[in-house]
C-alpha cells in the first residue's frame, strides 16, 4: 500500500466488494421450452416413421443429375435477375432524380408498370411476345433498319424470356431501393462537390452512389433471397430450372411429395448460404457508422464454449 | 476600394426569393482583391444565401452579382442575359473555394484523398503532382499526419482544416467561408481561425460569414451588417464593431459581443 493525498484518499482506498445476489427465476422459459420441445419431437418422430414421406426416395433424387442442372439453372436465373435488376434499377433511380421532368416521368411510368402487374403475368407476357412481333429489325426509328430475324422465337427463347420477365421486374423494385439510398446521403455532399465544380453525374459516381451504398445493399440481399425463390415462376413457361424439374419427376414417377422435399432441400441450402453472405457483407458495410461491429455467428459460437472474460 | 483593377466581387440590388419569402432585397457591395470581407448579422438575414449565391448554388433573380469582372451564371451578349450551361457553371465553381459550417467533407474518403478529389477527378490532374500539392495543404493546415485518416476519426476542428485545405486545392482565387467555426466546440475554434488568419496573411480574397467579432475585428478589411435581406451598414470593422450607427447593428452587436 501506498499512501495517497487526503482528498481522495477514502475513495481510493479499496474496490467495493462485488456483488453478490440470487439471479430472478424464469419459470416461464422453462415452461415455453418444455412445449416447443414436445411438439418438435412429435413431429420429428412423424417424419421419420410415416412411410408416405418415403426419405429414401428423397435421397435417392436429392443428387440427381437433372435435379442439379436444375438448381445451376436456378443459380443462373438469380445471378442473371439480379445483375439486371440492379444495374437497371440504379440507372431508373438516377433518371427518377434527374432535373429533366420526362426523363424522370419515364422512370416513374417504368417502375409504374413493372411493379404493378404480377411478375408471372410478365413471364408469359415476354414468352407470347414472338407471337405479336413479325420481325426484330435495328434502325432508325420510323426509318430504314437492318433486320435482324424474321422469326423472334429464334431470338426470344424460354431462358431470355424469363431473363427478361425477372430481371425487368427485379429493376423496378431495385430501383425504389436505390432512389431510397440516394435520398439517404446528406445534401451538404452535393453541395460540397458541386462548389468544387465537379459535374452531377460525376458527383452521383463518386460521391453519392458509394455512400449510397450502405443503405442499398442490406435490401438487395433481401431481394436475391427473394429472387432465388421468385425464379421457381419460370415454370409456368416450362423453362426447367429447380422447381418445374423435380415437378417433371414427379409426375412421371407420382412421388409429388417426396420430390417437392427434394426442392425444398436445395432452396434451402441456397438461401442459408446467401443468408450467411448477406450477413457477413452487412457487417462490413457497417464500418464506419457503429462503433461496434456485431459478433460473427463464429464468434459468438467462440463466447458460448468459453464464457467472455476467460478468452482473450 | 482599391482604385486599380476591379472588384472581386460585385453585387449590384442583388435580389433572391425563396417562393414568397424575398430573402435578398437588393443588396450593393463590392469586395476588393485580397481583401478579407466580413458578413455578420442575426440568422436568417441572408448572408448565408448571398454567399451562396457568389458561387451560384442558390440563382439570383434580379440584380447583378460578378465574380472577378464576369457575371455569375450568365453571359452577357449587348443587351440580352444567356444562361450559362451546367459544364461552365462547373468550370467557374473550380475558381472559388468554400467552406461550410458543418465540413461535408466525403466520409468514404482519408482526408488525403478528400483534398486529391477535384483537382484529380474535375481538372484531370496528374496524381503525383496533386499528392504532393495536397500533403503540402494539409501540412499547411497543420494535419500532415492525419492524411490517413477518415473525417468519422477527426475533430470538428480537424474536419473543418481538412476542408478549408480540399477547397485551396483548387487553387481558388477567392474563399467563400459560410460559419465555419459555428458547429465546433469552444475550444476547436481557435485552430481553424489560425488557419484562417495565416490565408488571410497569404493575401488570400476571402468573404467571411460569421459570429466571431474578435476575428472580424483583427482581421478583416471590411465588414457588412446585414438584417433581414438589405445591407444595414458596411465599413471597417474596427469602426463598425465599436462604434456603430444604426440601432440594429447596435442591438444585434450588444448580444454578440
Amino acid at each position: 500500500m501506498t499512501t495517497t493525498d487526503a482528498d481522495s484518499s477514502g475513495e481510493r482506498a479499496g474496490r467495493p466488494e462485488p456483488i453478490r445476489a440470487v439471479p430472478v427465476r424464469h419459470p416461464g422459459r422453462w415452461v415455453a421450452a418444455g412445449i416447443i420441445v414436445v411438439l418438435l419431437a412429435q413431429l420429428v418422430n412423424w417424419a421419420v416413421t410415416n412411410p408416405a414421406l418415403k426419405w429414401n426416395v428423397v435421397g435417392k433424387y436429392l443428387f440427381n443429375s437433372s435435379i442439379l442442372q436444375g438448381v445451376q439453372r436456378t443459380i443462373m436465373l438469380t445471378i442473371i435477375a439480379m445483375v439486371m435488376g440492379i444495374v437497371l434499377g440504379i440507372l431508373l433511380a438516377v433518371m427518377r432524380l434527374s432535373a429533366n421532368p420526362i426523363v424522370s416521368g419515364a422512370a416513374w411510368v417504368y417502375i409504374w408498370l413493372f411493379r404493378g402487374t404480377p411478375v408471372i403475368v410478365q413471364l408469359v407476357f415476354w414468352y407470347s411476345i414472338p407471337a405479336v412481333l413479325q420481325s426484330i429489325s435495328l434502325g432508325i426509328p420510323f426509318g430504314p433498319g437492318w433486320l435482324i430475324t424474321d422469326d423472334p422465337k429464334t431470338i426470344i427463347t424460354q431462358l431470355v424470356a424469363v431473363c427478361l420477365g425477372l430481371g425487368l421486374n427485379e429493376a423496378a423494385y431495385m430501383a425504389e431501393i436505390a432512389r431510397g439510398g440516394i435520398l439517404s446521403v446528406d445534401e451538404g455532399q452535393v453541395e460540397a462537390a458541386s462548389a468544387l465544380g465537379m459535374p452531377r453525374l460525376l458527383t452521383m459516381r463518386r460521391i453519392v452512389l458509394p455512400q449510397a451504398m450502405r443503405v442499398i445493399i442490406p435490401p438487395t440481399g433481401n431481394e436475391t433471397i427473394s429472387m432465388l425463390k421468385t425464379s421457381s415462376l419460370a415454370s409456368v413457361i416450362g423453362y426447367a430450372e429447380l422447381f418445374y424439374t423435380s415437378e417433371i419427376i414427379a409426375a412421371r414417377t407420382f412421388q409429388v411429395i417426396p420430390l417437392l422435399i427434394v426442392a425444398s432441400i436445395w432452396y434451402l441450402f441456397m438461401t442459408s448460404i446467401l443468408t450467411v453472405g448477406q450477413y457477413y457483407v452487412e457487417r462490413r458495410f457497417s464500418r464506419g457508422s457503429s462503433r461496434n461491429l456485431p459478433l460473427t455467428p463464429l464468434q459468438k459460437l467462440r463466447r458460448l464454449v468459453r464464457p467472455a472474460g476467460a478468452a482473450a | 476600394m482599391s482604385p486599380a483593377g476591379v472588384p472581386m466581387v460585385q453585387a449590384q440590388s442583388v435580389q433572391k426569393s425563396f417562393g414568397r419569402l424575398e430573402v435578398l432585397k437588393g443588396i450593393d457591395l463590392e469586395v476588393a482583391p485580397r481583401d478579407v470581407f466580413c458578413l455578420v448579422g442575426p440568422s436568417g438575414s441572408g448572408k448565408s444565401t448571398f454567399l451562396r449565391c457568389i458561387n451560384h448554388l442558390e440563382k439570383i433573380d434580379g440584380g447583378r452579382l460578378s465574380v472577378d469582372g464576369e457575371l455569375v451564371g450568365y453571359r452577357q451578349k449587348g443587351d440580352k442575359l444567356y444562361e450559362l450551361r451546367d459544364r461552365e457553371v462547373c468550370q467557374k465553381r473550380q475558381e472559388i473555394g468554400m467552406v461550410f459550417q458543418s465540413f461535408n467533407l466525403f466520409p468514404h474518403m482519408t482526408a488525403l484523398a478528400n483534398v486529391m478529389e477535384a483537382p484529380c477527378r474535375v481538372r484531370g490532374e496528374a496524381k503525383a503532382t496533386v499528392r504532393d500539392r495536397a500533403h503540402k495543404l494539409l501540412d499547411r493546415v497543420g494535419l500532415s499526419e492525419k492524411a490517413d485518416n477518415y473525417p468519422a476519426q477527426l475533430s470538428g476542428g480537424q474536419q473543418q482544416r481538412v476542408a478549408i485545405a480540399r477547397a485551396l486545392a483548387m487553387e481558388p482565387k477567392l474563399m467563400l467561408f459560410d460559419e465555419p467555426t459555428s458547429a465546433l466546440d469552444p475550444e476547436l475554434v481557435g485552430e481553424v481561425l489560425d488557419v484562417m488568419r495565416g490565408l488571410a496573411e497569404d493575401g488570400m480574397t476571402m468573404i467571411v460569414v460569421t459570429h466571431e467579432m474578435g476575428f472580424a475585428r483583427e482581421v478583416g478589411d471590411a465588414l457588412v451588417f446585414m438584417d433581414e435581406g438589405v445591407v444595414v451598414e458596411a465599413g471597417h470593422p474596427r469602426d463598425v464593431i465599436t462604434n456603430p450607427q444604426h440601432d440594429r447593428t447596435k442591438a444585434f452587436l450588444s448580444k454578440v459581443l
